[in-house]
């Protein structure tokens, strides 16, 4: 694993700029444990200072140090972002690659009901949900809903994968060696579809904070917790543009472009890694 | 100018249409760090002489495929020419391969062509036939549409094909069917030089000798030469005049077809011979033991030397040479000509 | 006289065209023969592309059902096996050798690890010691030994090398029947000889009986026993393998016959030659 990362780091550009951004980001979310202000707290230190010496990235008009905000804000968005795309990646594997490999009916049962979910708009049913929970709604149950909507399309691409796995010849010998479903599903096709999977996760948690910034912006979140959206909620319900405190806006901003280059950079570069072709090769095939 | 003429015809009529020395082609990976170079093809010198089928023998991972790309100058990276060089002569226009890429293009199709393994690689299955003769050989020929068309159909009634194949679709013709067409394909533009990789070894046995007859037929019409691969012994029996065994991306022997059957030299071949199941006969076949080796790590000195049933140990440290062989051919043994068929 | 295989009138139809389409293309039809119990034979069954010849391994195999007659396998029809025990049952006494041996291991996976799932599942090897034990034993009964080949990939090792692991590991379970689809034809030349010969020692010392499904009429006429001969589905031509195969009766049997190359230039010369006045004769017909 180690000689992975170094490999990785000396010979892909990309690797190493998207390690940088992704350190970034990292180093703010484990700054935020050590924050000298509670994240709830308002009014704390002077408001609307402009980024500079004391406060680094300003202060917001509630008082808040906008540097200690982010790194709170980023903590939970990405907190919420990984949770969604790790459960709905699990969901996508599993009904991908039993569907593809039983096959027949059991397949064109599985996929109706993967289409009809994927059919379903996301927004609509968030709002919905937010409407019906009110006060029950954390965000915890948010990432859920998010996760059970979030995986339908990957699923079809991994049963697209296995699907002509099925038909290679090492899974008939596989089932002639002894190995149950299982062992063929996880042992054997499971390397083949990992590239899917890790591209997917990328967009998965691009899409899952997107959707987190979204609701947070109009305000369908509890909006006391920091978020990257919930910043970006409060200073328009602040006018911070119009105020000229532009740094509310592009703090945020900032934080979100820098953390999805990063994602994308990471995700091409293990792509390659760990392609079959490129493993193949590697291993001198 | 008359004079001019003259001479580049009698230039043309050079015995040898292609050229190889030295030529050295190796496939070369970096990824993550970890450097491979595979020498698929390692030293090669022959020539190819006008009006004759030369046939190149192999196994899997023996090169012959890299080689022949080489020869087309259809090599892309990771493989590269580390060495050497690859001329051609067509009728007195000189090709250096890799020294002018750009007149290689222009002679495709024209000059040279190929005939692959895959016709599906070559039709396209949603279009007509017609339409791959008009995509690949329309321009080369510089005739106008009706003029090409009946020049088409000529050529295709001279190859026993109807010319109604033309508005068919790939998948309505037989497997031989379509290797016909694509031979028919390959050939209406009369080039020099053919390249024919594995031509029949996808199809069924009972249209294999049709093809390989065909093959013959239009070789000996319009006197080109063809380069021939195949692993397949029994082909190169029937249609090769002289014959090339490739061992780990070198040349192990060359010489006439009838001769390496009757007389093999190397080792190797006479194994590949010996090793021929007939039908009549049921006396044991033995293999060879070991395995073909890796290119990218081949053993020292003769690279057949593990596995040869009679190396000594002069063969593990030198590099046997290919010099001329008993038989007229040539051969790249110490011992050769001292393991015989029977 | 027990039967250890007996095919019954079998015959196998795919559909064809759309959902609603009653149209089916016969792959096997009417076949019927019987392998015998207590004499281990090599039987081939030789065909052209679209003959039947795979479909008949898949009917052997119990990956495919027939529409019509039965297969009975050690008394028991395959078509009713159902379930994982009994299937895994089935599986322990045939087992198939495959093809195109890259095709056959996963390039990802090491080739050892069908191996140790085929000794762990069919042989109830549950510690790593006796796996490799019976592992170790059948790779040396192919002239192989597991500390060439543990841990190595697919890649590693040549077309030959790796057919053999596969029927090493048909062999694990101490099978009473090979079901080898082409095995050879994916080998290089100068490896090809040790597979083949190789059936004929498992035939000859561990009494194992081999159907053999292959396009070459050479090898089976090499190894094999009895032979059939099929043509779109139907068997043309059967019997003894040496007197079918010199002496075919059969129109189509003599046109594959004839369709062999002779390994000698002068006479597959000649071979061409004729089919060329023949294409010519075809042309100036029509």
């Amino acid at each position: 694993m180690l000689k992975v990362l170094r490999d990785l780091l000396r010979y892909n550009r990309e690797f190493l700029f998207g390690t940088l951004l992704i350190g970034i980001i990292i180093a703010l979310v484990i700054a935020s444990f050590f924050s000298p202000y509670d994240e709830l707290t308002t009014y704390a230190v002077i408001p609307d200072m402009p980024p500079g010496g004391e406060y680094w990235l300003g202060t917001n008009s509630r008082g808040q140090d906008m540097f200690w905000q982010l790194a709170a804000s980023m903590r939970n968005t990405l907190m919420f972002g990984l949770v969604v795309a790790i459960i709905s990646r699990v969901i996508a594997i599993v009904v991908g690659l039993v569907s593809g490999y039983v096959g027949g009916k059991t397949d064109q049962i599985i996929m109706a009901f993967n289409d009809t979910l994927g059919a379903l708009p996301n927004i609509p049913i968030l709002l919905l949900l937010v409407f019906v929970m009110r006060d029950q709604m954390t965000w915890g149950v948010l990432a859920l809903t998010a996760a059970m909507l979030g995986w339908t399309h990957d699923s079809r691409l991994i049963r697209s994968v296995a699907l002509s796995l099925r038909t290679r010849e090492f899974t008939r010998h596989a089932a002639f060696s002894g190995m149950r479903t299982g062992q063929v599903l996880f042992r054997e096709h499971l390397p083949y579809v990992m590239p899917i999977v890790f591209f997917t996760t990328m967009n998965n948690l691009i899409w899952a904070i997107g959707l987190e910034v979204t609701l947070s912006i109009l305000g369908f979140s509890d909006i006391n917790r920091p978020t990257i959206g919930g910043m970006i909620y409060w200073a328009n319900a602040h006018s911070a543009m119009v105020a000229g405190i532009w740094w509310w806006i592009a703090v945020p901003m900032l934080a979100v472009v820098i953390l999805f280059l990063g994602l994308f950079l990471l995700a091409m570069s293990v792509n390659e890694y760990i392609d079959p072709r490129s493993r193949l090769a590697r291993m001198g095939a | 100018m008359t004079l001019a003429m003259t001479n580049e015809r009698s230039v043309a009529q050079a015995a040898d249409v292609l050229t190889i020395k030295d030529l050295k082609a190796y496939y070369i990976n970096d990824l993550f760090g970890v450097r491979r170079e595979v020498r698929a093809v390692d030293d090669i010198s022959l020539t190819v002489r006008r009006n004759e089928i030369y046939g190149i023998a192999g196994e899997s991972s023996s090169g012959k495929t890299s080689l022949i790309k080489t020869i087309a100058g259809a090599i892309r990276p990771p493989m590269r020419v580390v060495g050497g060089e690859v001329r051609f002569d067509f009728g007195g226009k000189h090709i250096d391969v890799y020294a002018e890429p750009g007149k290689m293009k222009a002679a495709r199709w024209q000059n040279l062509s190929y005939i692959m393994q895959g016709s599906m690689s070559v039709l396209n299955p949603v279009r007509r036939i017609k339409h791959a003769f008009n995509n690949f050989a329309f321009r080369h020929m510089g005739l106008d549409r009706t003029a090409f068309r009946a020049r088409v159909e000529s050529h295709l009634q001279r190859l026993g094909l109807d010319p109604n194949v033309l508005e068919a679709f790939p998948h309505q013709l037989s497997g031989g069917m379509r290797q016909r067409v694509t031979i028919a394909l390959a050939t209406v533009c009369e080039p020099e030089f053919i390249i024919a990789d594995e031509p029949t070894t996808a199809l069924d046995v009972l249209v294999q000798q049709d093809v390989l007859g065909l093959i013959k037929e239009v070789q000996e019409r319009l006197g080109s030469s063809v380069v021939f691969v195949t692993h397949d012994m029994s082909v190169h029996a029937a249609i090769t005049d002289r014959l090339a065994i490739m061992y780990a991306g070198r040349l192990a022997e060359e010489g006439p077809t009838q001769a390496m059957f009757d007389t093999p030299q190397h080792p190797y071949t006479a194994h590949l011979i010996a090793s021929l199941p007939r039908i009549g006969d049921t006396a044991t076949r033995k293999s060879l033991a070991g395995k073909p080796p890796s290119l990218a790590n081949p053993p020292t000195g003769c690279r057949f030397h593990p596995r040869c049933p009679i190396a000594i140990d002069r063969c593990s440290r030198e590099v046997p040479d290919m010099l001329p062989s008993a038989i007229g051919g040539r051969v790249a043994c110490f011992r050769a000509g001292e393991v015989s068929v029977k | 006289m027990t039967m250890l295989l007996e095919l019954d009138h079998v015959t196998k139809r795919y559909p064809v065209g759309g959902l609603f389409s009653r149209q089916s293309i016969t792959a096997v039809s009417d076949v019927s023969f019987a392998l015998d119990a207590g004499r281990p034979e090599i039987f081939a069954i030789v065909g052209e592309s679209g003959s039947g010849k795979s479909t008949m391994a898949k009917m052997v195999l119990g990956n495919e059902v027939p529409d019509g007659g039965r297969l009975v396998f050690d008394g028991v029809d395959i078509a009713t096996i159902r379930g994982r025990d009994a299937r895994e049952a089935f599986m322990a006494k045939v087992q198939p050798v495959f093809q195109n041996p890259f095709e056959a291991f996963n390039p990802l996976t090491p080739v050892d690890a069908y191996l140790f799932a085929t000794a762990h599942r069919f042989c109830g090897a549950n510690d790593q010691a006796s796996k490799e034990g019976l592992t170790d034993r059948a790779l040396q009964r192919v002239g192989l030994s597991l500390a060439e080949i543990k841990g190595r990939f697919s890649h590693e090792l040549s077309g030959g090398q790796l057919q053999r692991v596969a029927v090493a590991r048909a062999l694990i379970p101490a099978p009473k029947l090979i079901v080898a689809d082409e095995p050879v034809s994916m080998v290089d030349a100068s490896l090809r000889m040790s597979i083949v010969n190789l059936f004929r020692a498992l035939r000859d010392e561990l009494k194992v009986s081999i159907i053999y499904i292959t396009h070459d009429l050479a090898t089976a006429y090499y190894i094999s026993d009895r032979v059939i001969i099929m043509r779109s589905g139907e068997v043309v031509e059967s019997g003894d393998a040496r007197a079918v195969l010199d002496n075919p009766r059969n129109a189509y049997s003599i046109a594959l016959k004839n369709a062999v190359l002779p390994p000698d230039p002068k006479a597959a010369a000649a071979a061409i030659r004729d089919r060329r006045i023949l294409n010519r004769a075809d042309a100036g017909a029509a």
